[in-house]
């Protein structure tokens, strides 16, 4: 089937102008990246609820979050390398610690962000953001969920980091699926190994079920798009039932989310497991394809970690 | 309150102060001991609010964040004098389960306290926040926030003052405890702030320079302050102060800045400071 092609960021920025149209006390603040997050709708819906920074993104966080002290639900919005490491502390001192409402909008997150090059395209913000006690992360795999996920962490109460990415992917999640924070997506159930994808991955693994079930393995599919609080008993569930693991993320190995899957594994029920993702290098300019591939993000890579992980079963 | 009061209030918040520091034998009484004057004034004569309903979201008072947040002692002792939770508390200073922190947070629900601060730079910011909060919400309410000298050298403050200029943050006063001194020594020696009246008049900010020790001079500043709010300009109280205030041998040294005074210190700090409302 073919999907339209949509960025995941568009669906930020639609999903914030809905969370604006249905609460009032919905106010954005962009460090002079509006167009790129596509927070313009609304900017010119609401003017004096937006507002903009200039490229201050310190000052951007700690005001986000004294604006939380009075009831309002401030988004923030950056590229993901300044919304987290180049904010850590002002997040973690008066977002997370002080539990403050503040949503962290991150775009242009991963290698997919293409030919700026490694400055810009953070492949360690999941692992910060998570470790952060009171952080809830999310990383929505398509423009809808991307949508969905924001009007959700809109109307949740506590500090949200929302991660997302500027390329156009195909957009399969339907239109009008409620988003559940913290509940694994099951896309495909089967028998052989569990994916556990987010992201950008999510796509990427499913173009690569047809190839596994030529292969004889009948692969299960979950998109875990809350990172933290990790869904452990749907994955603890499937497990039981594959005896072995892929994670697929487009992120450092260290600290994204198989390092969580593999924590649950590890105290919980230690099966095989293979990891898809970047492996403690820095990325580099090129085509968000180009980068996939050499940075063995791919759907051929998920099938080669599928057909390794079952060999060690 | 007049001003013979506050220097009343002033001296027993400064005794507890030593008694704080001296309790867990740690902690930070100079920039406690120079910035008291200001917040005294702040809590009891200034501010519009109630100590016994904290709220949060501060709706219809006035608000204030502390930025050098190593300076708890001071804000501690001010809240609980003013009723915001037992004076008896202060005895807990810095102990184990206690909600007084060695730097102020929110997580133990102390009332008085909005925002975690210790990690430099950021309350100007949260300040500028919470104030275009009470704009959105047509709360003619002024916020407050005290900064220290060292932290001037955060690039943060000059984000958020530039912002604050730029957008006629206009319910906004921030007040500078330019004691000169931070712990490396003097700011002149560590990192020289230059004119900082010119600094933030740069930035688009109305500077009222006082003696920020001096009660009757912080009392008439505020409420010049309080006049010149709302007028399309933030504004900033230069108050140059003395680290130590009030303890002889704890002025015209950094050496206080976080040390805690032996039991002899503390026992001639404290017969230089008049007992006023009780010791806790």
């Amino acid at each position: 089937m073919e999907y339209e092609k949509k960025d995941t960021r568009s669906g930020f920025g639609e999903g914030l102008l809905e969370a604006g149209r249905r609460n009032p006390k919905v106010v954005a603040f962009c460090a002079d990246l509006t167009g790129s997050l596509k927070m313009g709708d609304f900017a010119k819906e609401f003017p004096d609820r937006f507002f903009q920074t200039g490229i201050a993104e310190a000052n951007m966080t700690n005001m986000a979050a004294g604006m939380a002290l009075s009831g309002f639900v401030p988004f923030t919005g950056t590229f993901a390398a300044f919304a987290t490491g180049r904010v850590y502390d002002q997040i973690r001192q008066c977002v997370a610690y002080s539990n403050k409402n503040v949503k962290i909008a991150a775009s242009h997150a991963g290698v997919t962000l293409g030919e700026d090059g490694a400055t810009h395209q953070i492949l360690e913000d999941i692992g910060l953001m998570k470790m952060l006690p009171n952080m809830t992360v999310i990383v929505p795999c398509d423009f809808n969920q991307t949508k969905n996920a924001t009007i959700a962490a809109a109307e949740y109460e506590g500090p949200v980091y929302l991660r997302f990415g500027r390329p156009k992917v195909p957009n399969f999640t339907p239109a009008d699926e409620k988003f559940v924070i913290g509940k694994a997506q099951m896309l495909q159930e089967g028998t052989d190994v569990t994916i556990f994808a987010c992201g950008h991955l999510v796509w990427k693994a499913i173009q690569a079920l047809p190839n596994l079930k030529e292969n004889g393995i009948n692969a299960e599919l979950i998109n875990i798009h809350t990172i933290k609080p990790l869904d452990v008993e749907s994955v603890l569930k499937s497990v039981a039932k594959t005896r072995c693991v892929v994670t697929a993320e487009e992120h450092q190995r260290n600290g994204g989310l198989g390092d969580s899957i593999a924590q649950v594994l590890a105290l919980n029920n230690p099966v095989p497991m293979e990891m898809v993702a970047v492996d403690d290098v820095f990325g580099q300019s090129g085509t968000p394809d180009e980068l996939m591939k050499a940075y063995h993000l791919d759907t051929p890579d998920i099938v080669e970690a599928v057909k390794k992980v079952i060999k060690r079963k | 309150m007049n001003i013979n009061e506050l220097k009343r209030v002033a001296s027993q918040v400064r005794r507890d102060i030593i008694r704080m520091v001296h309790g867990c034998q740690s902690g930070h009484p100079g920039g406690s001991l120079g910035a008291t004057d200001l917040v005294t004034a702040l809590y009891f004569d200034q501010m519009q609010i109630d100590p016994s309903n904290f709220q949060m979201d501060g709706k219809g008072e006035d608000m204030f964040f502390l930025s050098n947040g190593h300076i708890s002692p001071m804000f501690y002792s001010i809240l609980a004098r003013r009723g915001y939770f037992p004076v008896s508390e202060l005895a807990t200073f810095r102990r184990l389960g206690t909600r007084l922190q060695g730097h102020p947070t929110t997580a133990e629900g102390l009332p008085g306290v909005r925002i975690a601060s210790g990690s430099l730079g950021q309350g100007l910011s949260v300040a500028v926040g919470a104030a275009q909060a009470k704009r959105l919400n047509n709360d003619p309410h002024l916020v407050f926030v005290l900064m220290g000298d060292g932290e001037q050298d955060e690039g943060q403050i000059w984000e958020a003052a530039m912002y604050a200029g730029a957008k006629k943050i206009d319910n906004l006063v921030g007040i500078l405890d330019y004691n000169k001194k931070q712990i490396d020594g003097p700011t002149d020696v560590v990192m020289n702030l230059g004119d900082m009246r010119a600094k933030y008049e740069a930035f688009g900010w109305k500077v009222i320079e006082l003696n920020g020790n001096d009660m009757q001079q912080v009392v008439d500043a505020l409420n010049e302050a309080r006049k010149g709010a709302h007028q399309g300009m933030p504004l900033l109280l230069l108050a140059h102060t003395e680290m130590g205030m009030g303890v002889d041998f704890m002025m015209g040294t950094h050496k206080w800045h976080g040390t805690p005074p032996n039991d002899e210190q503390a026992a001639n700090a404290l017969s230089q400071l008049e007992e006023t409302f009780g010791d806790y």
